[in-house]
């Protein structure tokens, strides 16, 4: 008896452990190719499937996009650009792996990556150990950079957007209650909820709700009965754009009519859940009706790439990545030093604003856009210029 | 009543917990087996409706189609993974079910992808104001459906032969079969019903909630098996109260506690009744044989 149980014990955890790999093992190497010599290597890494999966491929796809065009112009200094790209799954020991994998069989030069705060995070003291030059275009979370000196950000931080939403929800929205809900389990969303509820604070607004949920949460009707009955006459909702979905549901099934206020993991809400956030506004690195040249063109190279429309996300890995060519070429060799030197003295002006690095390798003054969304589309409603 | 209206809210995902619990206590009641894998079934119906309603669907084929598609497969996997196991101990059927539960996932995850789909709509959302409470007519709606399909089985287990059959094969199995019973159809029968009932609280969660994942039935289903452990395990009224309890809790937990506590409050329940009261609110304490 004891025999066939163990039998059936040790087969039970192969087989799940079979599939748990299997699983985790569906990386594609997308522009891999053959490695021949006289290519410059580049990883870059994001969720390409998952829950965020819109923020992983919109930056990979943009970096693509980048690379393509300044293959098809030359390359750096003659050498062409290969990338190698991988899907995170959102998940942290994922992107762990995948870094180790690009630093040790793919022996990469730079990476731009990663595309959210936890997997960036994730591989921060290994890109620390290691000096690897690396570029985030869309981690937010303040802690990626800090003490970090290759770790270079192309977008603005938490506390910076926080209080950004902040001075809209005060000085264009006329608010003098404000709700806000957040999600605990994520350092982005925490960040910047604290950041908001001490700027409207510091404005002298009463904060009239301020309550967290987990990230396995679906039912939101227990926090909105109660914001409904504390009547604010904005909310806050520092989260991603799904579960920004599920709450608007909610709040429209529950027949609130308040604004929500959001950030830039708002954006591709409008794709499935266009009718629930219409009127709501967000926070955002670009807006896609921006006259700005740079920015029509981005957008149109884009749809003609991939057929469909660019987000922030990808404004800004393909922001990441031009950058990141010009550094290589302005350091006139591979070396990991010299790259660093390069990100750290560059000037460069993207779809998504001028771009210069400080001491702490983040992006200096950055232009920040509020979105409204009108009829599913996003709007500029207002834009704070870099000075 | 701010708090009356926490209550509605509380009674419709307590009537999703209640729904789902049904199943996990008839399979633990026929075979005494905790069926791990009882909320991926429920991921499972969530998708056949979610095929059913984004090919165009009306709503009762919603149903129909996600209820019968669990139904099978809920066979099939008794016969695959626990009747080879019937007759070994008790915890080779449980790592199976972890199994059956991992491997459901990961299938899912291989044909529907990581991505959360967005559930169609099939009943308008139209918040209805009675007094000065405004209820969303998704909850009522919820709340109608799972009481009707709970008092539907209790009728069927009480009133009909097959029903009889699996109260006598549930208290011996040995001697319902001399009594003439077909042990293994009986037991079938009560896993197509278990995940019919796991595929209706699959939709309902869908409908309320509308997003449909791979991963959307692990807490759900962790949840109903703390209502049915509630309520004492095997026992079907025991499942519903057990189920409206949980409900309750979950949801005052996180209106008048904090929102971060209301996970760790539910299953702080699981421990303290296994503690207190192992065969929960309705469970008689069995006399040990001498």
């Amino acid at each position: 008896m004891k025999k066939k149980f163990l039998k059936v014990a040790v087969a039970t955890m192969l087989i799940a452990s079979m599939f748990t790999f299997a699983a985790c093992g569906g990386s594609d190497n997308g522009d891999g190719g053959n490695g021949d010599a006289e290519t410059i290597k580049i990883g870059a890494f994001g969720p390409l499937s998952g829950e965020v999966a819109a923020y992983g491929t919109a930056m990979t796809d943009s970096a693509k996009l980048a690379v393509e065009e300044i293959n098809a112009a030359g390359g750096i200094d003659g050498k062409q650009i290969e990338l190698f790209v991988y899907d995170t799954k959102a998940d942290k020991a994922e992107a762990v792996n995948i870094y180790n994998r690009l630093r040790d069989q793919d022996e990469v030069v730079a990476i731009i990556g990663g595309t959210i705060s936890g997997e960036t995070l994730a591989v921060k003291e290994l890109a620390i150990a290691d000096n690897m030059p690396m570029l985030t275009p869309t981690a937010t979370s303040a802690d990626v950079t800090i003490g970090a000196p290759s770790i270079f950000r192309a977008c603005f931080l938490d506390p910076y957007q926080g209080s950004a939403a902040a001075a809209f929800s005060v000085e264009t929205l006329g608010a003098e209650t404000v709700a806000v809900l957040y999600n605990s389990d994520d350092a982005y969303s925490e960040g910047i909820a604290e950041a908001y509820k001490a700027a409207v604070e510091a404005e002298g607004l009463e904060v009239v709700y301020y309550d967290a949920y987990t990230s396995e949460v679906r039912d939101f009707n227990t926090y909105l009965t109660q914001i409904q009955s504390a009547a604010p006459d904005i909310i806050f909702l520092p989260d991603y754009y799904n579960r920004i979905g599920l709450i608007a549901t909610q709040m429209k099934d529950l027949g609130m009519e308040q604004i929500a206020v959001g950030v830039d993991g708002w954006d591709s809400v409008e794709i499935d859940y266009a009718e629930q956030v219409e009127g709501f506004f967000f926070v955002n690195h670009f807006a896609k009706d921006d006259p700005d040249p740079i920015v029509q063109n981005f957008i149109a190279a884009f749809q003609d790439a991939f057929d469909r429309e660019p987000n922030a996300l990808g404004a800004l890995g393909y922001d990441a990545a031009y950058i990141l060519a010009e550094a290589i070429k302005n350091a006139g060799s591979t070396d990991a030093q010299a790259i660093i030197d390069a990100l750290a003295d560059i000037e460069y002006t993207g779809v998504t604003g001028p771009i210069r690095f400080d001491d702490e390798g983040d992006a200096a003054n950055k232009n920040i856009a509020i979105i409204k969304i009108v009829d599913g589309k996003h709007v500029l409603e207002e834009k704070i210029s870099a000075k | 009543m701010l708090f009356i209206q926490q209550m509605i809210n509380g009674l419709q995902i307590g009537s999703i917990y209640a729904v789902i619990a049904l199943g996990y206590t008839m399979v633990y009641g026929i075979i005494k087996l905790i069926n791990f894998a009882h909320g991926e079934v429920m991921m499972m119906g969530a998708y056949f409706a979610f095929l059913a309603a984004t090919a165009g669907m009306p709503i009762w084929a919603v149903f129909l189609i996600s209820m019968v598609g669990s139904a099978v497969m809920g066979m099939v996997i008794e016969r695959v993974a626990y009747k080879p196991l019937r007759e070994a101990p008790r915890i080779s059927a449980l790592i199976t079910a972890i199994g059956m539960s991992l491997f459901l996932q990961n299938l899912a995850l291989v044909v529907f992808k990581a991505d959360p789909k967005v559930m169609p709509r099939i009943i308008p959302s139209n918040p209805i104001m009675i007094g000065s409470l405004q209820i969303s007519n998704i909850t009522i709606i919820t709340f109608i459906i799972s009481v009707v399909f709970m008092i539907l089985l209790t009728l069927f287990i009480s009133k009909t032969k097959p029903g009889k059959a699996m109260r006598a094969v549930s208290e011996d199995k040995e001697a319902a079969t001399l009594m003439g019973i077909n042990a293994n159809s009986t037991i079938t029968l009560t896993f197509a019903i278990g995940s019919a009932l796991a595929s209706l609280g699959g939709i309902l969660y869908a409908l309320a909630y509308t997003q449909v994942a791979p991963t959307m039935g692990v807490l759900p289903g962790l949840k109903a098996f703390v209502a049915a452990v509630l309520g004492g395990i095997g026992i079907i009224p025991g499942a519903m109260i057990g189920g409206f309890i949980l409900g309750f809790v979950e949801t005052l937990a996180k209106a008048y506690i904090s929102g971060r506590w209301a996970d760790a409050i539910v299953f702080g329940i699981l421990i303290l009744v296994l503690s207190v009261k192992p065969t929960g609110i309705l469970g008689k304490n069995v006399r040990e044989k001498v």
